[in-house]
């Protein structure tokens, strides 16, 4: 689709300038954020090195088994990571997963079956990580939001099961928000993506050479499968985990 | 009778809230009183399975209380809480809301009449609606289920003195014209006295007194 270019850890680490630049205008401005962005930094390129020597060895593997546990593994760590943003949820850990393999099995399984992508490691893993990287955001956020809309609301949740509603249905005005939450961001800016700003994926692919009706098409497609996935994610999310805050018994459990 | 407890007992983290509570609650009207943090509201939300005790058994009309079915169960015997918590939309939506899961025909303008509302206040938006107003329509919408017993967490809590007194009068009208069980909670001897027949005194999760109001509150 593209010829391919060659970067070299020279121009890497020459765009270090802006990372002390902007470790620069952290100490000058106190905002005390000068360790963070160097750890940001060293992590950034020590996980993203890591998963280019990984990706180029299941590219040279080509088989299909090594794309299925490398994607495994990121919705495991997705998952992991985005329940330590919903702490106040109990048992995040399992909707989170669900979710997040789901948005990536059916979004994968979709591109695959409709024919954009070929079901080769090439496409699988980038888009999958795609996928995963922002449904795992859409889910943390829409969990995050959720346990803070219980916790806020436990009075107006138990007036609705006090009249004989099913947990569900009480809890379903704050189900709805946190999806909400969950997948406005991308709403939004899809909705400004080309005008305000420009996508990664575009960019990159204009910076390697290519056409850019091609980088516009491809765009697009990554758009919409990120619009799904994200849903997907967020809607399996929130509707496995607002079980956990109610007993079988239709009770809203008290939380510590 | 209409509820037994045994022996009733339930502590959240290190607190005692309820400790080996024995009462008998008969239809009629019944307070529970004792002061704050006494354990009443606690009570109550047993009484229709919004939480289940750790220990000791709760019997609603001779049949354990775990037997019912706790949906079924809260349509039967209503809660009002404290503090109003009407769904987004108007009156009679929540209203219509109520009647749905209890499976009952809604005559709006009955159940408002019964709480002390006219039948224009159906129509009217939840989020325009004074404290006061809000709880007849909390009260409005509990009755729309036709529910048997009518629990109350202090009805009259958030309101001043002339609202009180309306929801009181009103609450008095409602034990004349429907066979309706009342088990109210109050931290006021004095509401009690005014509304109830029977009371349950709770000091500090324990039983002080149960039985006729003059001897409960003696």
């Amino acid at each position: 689709m593209s010829p391919s270019i060659s970067v070299s850890l020279g121009q890497v680490a020459a765009a270090l300038a802006l990372v002390a630049l902007a470790v620069g205008i952290s100490f000058w401005r106190r905002t005390d954020l000068e360790r963070d962005i160097v750890v940001a930094t060293v992590r950034s390129f020590v996980q993203l090195t890591a998963i280019g020597y990984a990706i180029k060895l299941i590219f040279e593997a080509d088989t299909i088994w090594l794309v299925v546990a490398l994607l495994s593994v990121m919705v495991l760590f997705g998952a992991l990571t985005a329940r330590s943003r919903a702490k106040k949820v109990p048992g995040a850990f399992w909707p989170l997963l669900i979710g997040l393999a789901i948005a990536a099995a059916s979004t994968l399984g979709l591109v695959v079956a409709l024919g954009i992508f070929e079901a080769t490691p090439r496409y699988l893993v980038p888009v999958g990580g795609m996928m995963i990287g922002n449904a795992m955001t859409a889910s943390a956020v829409a969990l995050n939001r959720l346990g803070d809309e219980v916790s806020e609301s436990r009075a107006a949740i138990e007036a609705t099961l006090a009249l004989g509603a099913t947990a569900r249905e009480a809890a379903l005005p704050f189900v709805r928000r946190a999806m909400r939450s969950g997948t406005i961001a991308l709403v939004d800016s899809t909705k400004t993506t080309g005008l305000i700003f420009f996508p990664g994926t575009m960019v990159g692919m204009l910076l390697a050479g290519a056409e850019p009706t091609d980088a516009v098409r491809l765009q697009l497609i990554l758009l919409y499968l990120l619009l799904g996935s994200t849903a997907i994610a967020a809607l399996v999310a929130t509707g496995l985990a607002y079980r956990h805050f109610f007993t079988p018994a239709q009770q809203l459990r008290e939380l510590g | 009778m209409l509820f037994e407890l045994r022996d009733v007992s339930l502590a959240r983290g290190d607190r005692q809230v309820l400790d080996a509570v024995s009462a008998e609650i008969h239809s009629g009207a019944t307070a529970i009183v004792g002061p704050s943090g006494s354990g009443k509201s606690t009570l109550l939300r047993l009484l229709n399975r919004l939480a289940d005790p750790d220990a000791g058994t709760i019997a609603y009309r001779e049949r354990p209380l775990s037997g019912y079915e706790p949906l079924a169960l809260r349509r039967e015997v209503s809660l009002v809480p404290q503090l109003p918590s009407l769904l987004e939309g108007t009156v009679e939506s929540n209203l219509a809301y109520a009647a749905r899961l209890a499976g009952k025909e809604l005559d709006a303008a009955r159940c408002l009449g019964h709480a002390g509302l006219d039948p224009g206040f159906a129509a009217r938006d939840v989020g325009k609606l004074s404290v006061g107003e809000q709880q007849r329509a909390m009260l409005a919408r509990a009755l729309a289920q036709e529910p048997a017993v009518l629990l109350l967490d202090e009805p009259t809590s958030a309101l001043d003195h002339d609202a009180r007194d309306a929801i009181e009068a009103t609450l008095g009208r409602l034990r004349a014209e429907l066979d309706i069980a009342l088990i109210l909670v109050s931290h006021d001897p004095e509401q009690a006295r005014r509304l109830a027949d029977r009371a349950v005194r709770l000091e500090a999760g324990r039983v002080a007194a149960c039985g006729p109001l003059a001897e409960a509150l003696a």
